[in-house]
């Protein structure tokens, strides 16, 4: 029986590993079909950046009592799969609670704050469920989130209390059969949590204890694998893709915009000819900014299979609060849902693109909610894992107004004041220094 | 007044300690002109060094680079990189975030290397070094004020106390937005709104960012940016506030102030 349980449980481990691994390279796949982009030095900063942004939540807590109840579902996971680890010992080499001779008292101090993470979890979420569901925050209520994207979120809610309730009923029905005595249960002593919960289970039978015992633990490891390969499909990729999105954040301000050092040279070349390369080396068309998710560069790629969907970004965003049609999150959404398209056509068409008729402007993100955009960095103020929506925005700028002019009647007037009058409006040079007349 | 101009400093074999970037919304605007003359006044009474580039000053290409316009962006940079390094500036002062934001951060990768300052910070070290001398009980002392966080100084540049100590040395109540600083909220007019009508919403940005900050009861809205100005002036005039509530730039602030 044992050996059984042994070899079915190696096989579970492997197979879900490998089907995590698979999902995984497909997506850091697809998120290299972005534009390069070299994103390097000062790592000291960067590294600052994970520990502060990724690690310590630092953005979440510019709302505290939401950041502690986040952080302790965090602090939860990640604590808890210290246990896991246990867990999948034990379920390797056909031991119960290997660790605990070893460790000694230390073992109850870990399982106790495990026990207690665990509590806080299932009542976090319960809270979270309550805000999505129940209070109906704005941002959880917003059409951004039709569908699919609300689900997700609950599913996770509730996955994580479920799999917190069978690690707390494992521990209740094994510590009753301590009490009872039962063969292979080493006593471990009352758990903080499962302690009080073990006497609900006095009544019952060795037997029906070991059942529920052995049930929970393979539901809860089965419920593990099962999450982790959820992830790539869900939101909640944002646990792993947190870190290196904090990690290749840009560490410049944020009213810097990225310089397009092929514009700046077609000009430079134009203003003084002798400057130009004798040979042109421009023998492949260049693209100006992005039209589909493949010509934004990686890191914004990074930054859409890292989104939450928290909406931090557009309750902050101006344009959003007025009702207009731009919504960062949605930004953010669209271009992973592109992208993960494209990747898709490709894997279906034998490693080529076969253009299907669409791109991210105009199919997924219409001029309207692009032109509706401020600058103001609010989204980027918010997020809390380091997403940059406005540089997508900017990107897909660019294409509209240098590879389609496509703008507004009032911008290409601005253009050609600029161009003509060297300043926005219609109004001439020579009165640039017209108000020094005015002064006494 | 005298206000002297880089060609007249060349001519007499002159340098300016610092060169007063005016923008394009100083210099044609006739509310940013308000704020222009304010901050020569206080420059001339000061006896700073200083000139402007006159006619020879272009848009800096900022909004024609927010609105997707790399084009026109870089050709205007490459002009005026070439009349400021063509005059051997080395500092810059501006009263436009939008202009100081584009010269600290962007002109550099095209070669154009200067100190760059908003006059936020311009007028808080001549404050703190003493060198403005503002009236005893002066004509703000005790008025209830707010500021309003431009994004281009604030988020974008980490910009948030200067303002507020320039307020402060006044004696004036400051009073917070419920949104300010890294949380303020935008006045409507960046990344080019400015210049072209609002998309279509429920209510429009400058006037959902004026009512916060009638909200707070303050008699001045205090700026730092000739467009956060506009937007918010127009917002007060929509709900027909404009007899009870100024909005004024710190510039005009100080110069009012000042002995």
């Amino acid at each position: 029986m044992n050996y059984f349980q042994q070899a079915a449980f190696l096989l579970l481990s492997a197979f879900a590993i490998w089907l995590f691994a698979k999902n995984i390279n497909q997506i850091k796949k697809n998120i290299l079909l972005g534009r390069a982009k070299d994103i390097s030095g000062n790592s000291a900063a960067r590294w600052k950046n994970v520990l502060l942004l990724a690690f310590g939540q630092k953005k979440m807590f510019r709302n505290p009592l939401v950041a502690l109840l986040h952080f302790v579902v965090y602090i939860g996971f990640v604590i808890i799969n210290i246990e896991v680890l246990e867990i999948v010992l034990d379920g390797i080499l056909g031991t119960h609670r290997l660790f605990l001779p070893v460790l000694g008292g230390l073992y109850s101090f870990l399982i106790n704050s495990f026990e207690i993470l665990a509590a806080g979890v299932i009542v976090a979420c319960a809270i979270f469920l309550v805000r999505r569901n129940i209070i109906k925050l704005k941002r959880f209520i917003s059409k951004d989130l039709d569908g699919w994207p609300r689900s997700d979120a609950n599913y996770i809610l509730f996955t994580e209390i479920i799999l917190m309730s069978l690690f707390l009923t494992m521990n209740a029905a094994d510590r009753a059969l301590q009490l009872q005595g039962a063969l292979h249960y080493a006593d471990s002593g009352n758990f903080i949590v499962s302690g009080n919960l073990a006497s609900l289970f006095g009544e019952l039978s060795t037997s029906t204890l070991i059942a529920v015992e052995r049930g929970c633990w393979w539901l809860h490891i089965i419920g593990i694998f099962a999450f982790l390969n959820y992830l790539p499909y869900s939101k909640h990729l944002h646990i792993l893709l947190a870190f290196p999105n904090a990690y290749y954040a840009r560490l410049e301000p944020m009213g810097e915009m990225e310089n397009m050092k092929n514009v700046q040279n077609e000009v430079l070349y134009m203003m003084q000819p002798e400057l130009a390369p004798a040979v042109s080396d421009a023998t492949t068309p260049v693209k100006f900014g992005a039209k589909d998710a493949n010509d934004l560069s990686w890191k914004s790629l990074l930054d859409a299979y890292s989104c939450t969907e928290c909406g931090r970004c557009s309750t902050a965003c101006p344009a959003n609060k007025t009702g207009k049609l731009l919504s960062p999150r949605k930004i953010m959404m669209d271009t992973r849902d592109r992208i993960h398209e494209i990747g898709k056509n490709i894997k279906a068409n034998g490693g080529t693109f076969k253009p299907d008729g669409k791109t991210l402007v105009n199919d997924y993100i219409t001029t309207e909610e692009l032109r509706a955009c401020t600058s103001c960095n609010a989204c980027v103020q918010e997020c809390p894992v380091s997403i940059n929506p406005l540089d997508i925005i900017f990107e897909l700028r660019r294409s509209l107004v240098m590879e389609d002019s496509n703008a507004p009647q009032e911008w290409n007037a601005m253009f050609s004041n600029i161009e003509n009058n060297f300043a926005p409006w219609k109004l001439s040079p020579d009165d640039r220094d017209g108000w020094v007349r005015e002064l006494s | 007044m005298h206000v002297p101009t880089m060609a007249e400093m060349m001519a007499n074999g002159e340098q300016p300690e610092v060169l007063f970037w005016v923008g394009c919304a100083g210099s044609f605007d006739q509310r940013a002109q308000k704020i222009t003359k304010a901050f020569v006044t206080i420059l001339d009474k000061l006896q700073i060094k200083y000139a402007i580039l006159g006619k020879e000053e272009m848009c800096t290409g900022d909004p024609a680079r927010r609105a997707g316009n790399e084009f026109m962006f870089q050709m205007m940079a490459y002009q005026n990189i070439q009349i400021l390094n063509g005059y051997s500036i080395k500092k810059i002062v501006t009263a436009c975030p939008h202009c100081f934001n584009i010269f600290k951060n962007e002109y550099p990768a095209l070669g154009g290397n200067y100190e760059v300052i908003h006059h936020a910070n311009f007028l808080q070290q001549l404050i703190d070094e003493g060198k403005i001398n503002l009236k005893e009980g002066g004509s703000f002392k005790g008025k209830k004020i707010t500021y309003h966080d431009s994004c281009y100084l604030g988020r974008a540049n980490n910009i948030y106390e200067a303002p507020r100590k320039v307020l402060e040395a006044m004696d004036v109540e400051l009073v917070e937005m419920k949104r300010c600083k890294s949380n303020g909220l935008c006045c409507g007019a960046g990344g080019a709104q400015m210049f072209k009508e609002e998309e279509n919403g429920t209510v429009r940005i400058n006037i959902e960012r004026s009512d916060e900050a009638l909200e707070t009861g303050a008699s001045v809205i205090a700026s730092a940016c000739p467009f956060c100005n506009t937007m918010l002036t127009d917002g007060v005039k929509n709900r027909e506030k404009e007899e009870e509530v100024k909005v004024l730039d710190i510039a005009e602030l100080v110069a009012a102030s000042m002995q």
